[in-house]
């Protein structure tokens, strides 16, 4: 039982995901982003190439300052780490976290 | 010693050590704490996050219940950043690692997160960097909110000075130690400028870099008839000034010695002189100087200078002291015209983007009928003390009006239900200080039993110029051509009407226009008390009909530059020792 939870504990799964709204990963979006985050028990974290920082903390994301088009890394550790993964990949790439998209 | 050049406010010369107190932008100094002083300061950090988290909950739902979608969202992000973690870590790391204090630790963190953002080429998330702004300035406003009322316990005479000053900042100062106010900006009709002139402190603002010059304790003198602010003056600077300050005083005694006779032009016709007041207190002072009365009761105060609602009792006894003072003769008092300074805004809900166009003034009250009726019970009850008159501000149309007076009917109906007693005919009337209102005065005469224009606003909402902003205060001028028109319709139209006129804004305490408002046909002028005895010197030593010859010039002039010069003129010639 014990290392069913060990093993569950260090699940990990990780995604990249494009912000495509058009204003990118402002402040709204941020605080949408951390809730999400922080409605599950894994860790997450997001990098950019350059800064990896924690996913569930507004002030590291938002000062990601992520814009249209960037492309995030996004790796979640943890008991529900898939779930937290596939609502984060809907928030961003499908939803565009209810935000406009740039017009073509 | 350091020249500098400004806006004269409020006048009078006084030298005296300076005092700097920082007010919107708060700058705090890096200062060192002892390693054991560091769990304090911690704890004051997390404090001043748990209140500031407090406040801003408090703020969102209030907003949640008045539906602002836009602006609950601001609350909610702050909210977050107040509630991560990993940035309370930063700050408390700070304070543990450099033994600093937590407003140093608060404020360098937070900017340094400003900063990042400022530094983003995309426009839309270098304005974030404001967001990070609000939330140092709420936390600060948590640490320093103590400490920032030091000014109210001087022990000898200073020289304030700031980069900014607030009314309630302004009005909280005690004029046995406050000798002088010295800011960097500010206008020539800021409320900060008119609250430090009814007090009759000498002031000078838009010295732009002055506290960058100043620091505590400089010796500095403020001439508020020249605008001029020098720090550090030389012994024979100071023995000049010195000088001419006795000088000044003597004029004003002699002026002085004018109040007992009447306001009455050298061909006989006369002028009703009345005070604006701000404070009860300040009504003795309208008596000294010889007013007849309050032409324009502020009632901001009330509001400004506590932290809770005024109670009806809070209203009927400032209204009531005032009252008793001047027994039959007027007193306006002006319904709350709060809304459009700094210091609501930020107490507000969330700030308008654009406040003077905004919740303010009339549209304010008539928003929250509670406090308005409030108001209006307090001020009907007076009514039977003296010759009390109801003043609404910032009226722009008929219906306005309209459901402002019943409102006042609901509250007299209420009061004779419970049979208080109060001034059933109780004169109303209503600023003039909106263009659509002087546009449309011959429609508004109808429902009210005089006017008063309200000439600041009037010239700012006529030229779009914000009267506070030093970078184009310049365009702001009553006497420009197109509020001299709407000012010359209005006095029309009461006249048309035969109701009561009255000019209550800053251009009546103007010694350059004075004869111009006679010659347009005005006969009750309402200003800062310690103006009455100049301008009642200078009606007395003017006929009407030069007046009227310099109204009849003016109006034909078609710049406000033209304008200006030919007044300034006309009274050298008059008072050639008041210019």
């Amino acid at each position: 039982m014990q290392a069913e939870e060990d093993i569950l504990e260090n699940v990990v799964y990780d995604t990249e995901l494009e912000i495509k709204n058009a204003e990118g990963l402002h402040m709204r979006p941020a605080m949408k982003f951390v809730d999400i985050a922080n409605r599950f028990d894994s860790e997450i974290n997001v990098s950019n190439g350059e800064t990896n920082v924690d996913g569930k903390s507004i002030m590291q994301i938002s000062m990601l300052a992520a814009t249209c088009g960037t492309k995030l890394k996004v790796r979640a550790k943890g008991p529900d780490a898939l779930e937290a993964i596939n609502a984060l990949k809907e928030l961003v790439e499908e939803k565009h976290f209810d935000e406009p998209t740039p017009k073509r | 010693m350091e020249i500098k050049k400004g806006i004269a406010v409020s006048p009078g010369i006084s030298i005296a050590k300076s005092l700097i107190i920082d007010s919107e932008d708060y700058r705090i100094p890096r200062r060192l704490i002892k390693s054991s002083q560091r769990m304090v300061e911690i704890q004051r950090t997390r404090n001043a996050f748990k209140d500031a988290i407090g406040e801003l909950t408090q703020l969102e739902a209030a907003h949640d219940r008045s539906g602002g979608g836009k602006i609950k969202d601001i609350f909610a992000v702050h909210l977050r950043f107040l509630h991560d973690r990993s940035l309370r870590k930063k700050v408390t790391d700070l304070v543990h690692a450099e033994s600093v204090t937590a407003e140093y630790a608060v404020s360098t963190v937070l900017r340094e997160i400003a900063s990042h953002f400022a530094k983003e080429k995309d426009a839309y998330m270098s304005e974030r960097a404001a967001d990070i702004y609000d939330i140092e300035r709420r936390l600060l406003k948590q640490l320093l909110g103590k400490k920032r009322e030091d000014v109210g316990h001087l022990t000898e005479e200073v020289v304030i000075v700031a980069r900014e000053l607030s009314p309630t900042q302004t009005a909280g100062f005690d004029r046995k130690y406050v000798k002088g106010i010295a800011s960097d900006a500010g206008g020539r009709t800021s409320h900060a400028a008119i609250v430090a002139r009814s007090l009759g402190i000498p002031a000078v603002v838009a010295l732009e870099d002055l506290t960058e010059y100043t620091s505590g304790g400089d010796i500095v003198i403020v001439d508020g008839n020249r605008g001029i602010v020098i720090v550090n003056p030389d012994d024979q600077t100071i023995r000049q000034y010195e000088e001419y300050s006795k000088e000044f005083a003597e004029l004003e005694h002699r002026l002085d010695e004018i109040r007992q006779e009447p306001a009455v032009t050298r061909d006989g016709t006369e002028i009703t002189l009345l005070g604006n007041i701000e404070f009860p207190n300040e009504a003795e002072v309208v008596l000294e100087k010889g007013g007849a009365g309050i032409g324009l009761y502020r009632t901001e105060f009330l509001y400004l200078n506590t932290e809770s609602e005024p109670t009806e009792q809070d209203h009927y006894e400032a209204y009531a002291e005032t009252v008793r003072v001047f027994a039959d003769r007027p007193v306006v008092i002006r319904t709350l015209d709060l809304g459009a300074d700094k210091y609501t805004q930020s107490k507000r809900f969330a700030p308008e983007p654009n406040p003077f166009l905004g919740l303010r003034s009339i549209r304010f009250c008539l928003q929250n009928l509670t406090l308005f009726k409030k108001q209006l019970r307090a001020i009907l009850r007076v009514s039977v003390l003296g010759e009390v008159k109801i003043m609404f501000p910032l009226i722009t149309n008929r219906q306005e009006l309209m459901q402002a007076k019943m409102i006042l009917h609901d509250v007299m109906e209420d009061l004779d239900e419970e049979s208080i007693p109060y001034n059933r005919n109780i004169q109303v009337g209503i600023m003039i200080e909106t263009p659509s209102a002087a546009l449309t005065a011959y429609s508004l005469a109808s429902d009210v039993d005089f006017f008063s224009i309200g000439t600041n606003d009037l010239t700012q909402y006529t030229l779009a110029v914000d009267r506070g902003n030093e970078l184009v205060s310049m365009l702001y001028s009553t006497v420009d051509p197109a509020v001299l028109r709407l000012i010359r319709n209005v006095i029309q139209d009461a006249h048309k009407a035969q109701i009561d006129l009255s000019v209550c804004g800053e251009m009546a305490s103007e010694p350059e226009y004075i004869m111009l408002l006679m010659g347009l046909g005005v006969r009750t002028i309402s200003i800062a008390s310690p103006m009455i005895p100049e301008i009642k010197q200078i009606i007395r030593s003017v006929t009407i009909e030069y007046c009227n010859k310099v109204a009849r010039k003016v109006l034909g002039m078609d710049s406000e530059r033209q304008i200006s010069a030919y007044l300034r003129n006309a009274a050298r010639k008059i008072l050639p020792e008041a210019f």
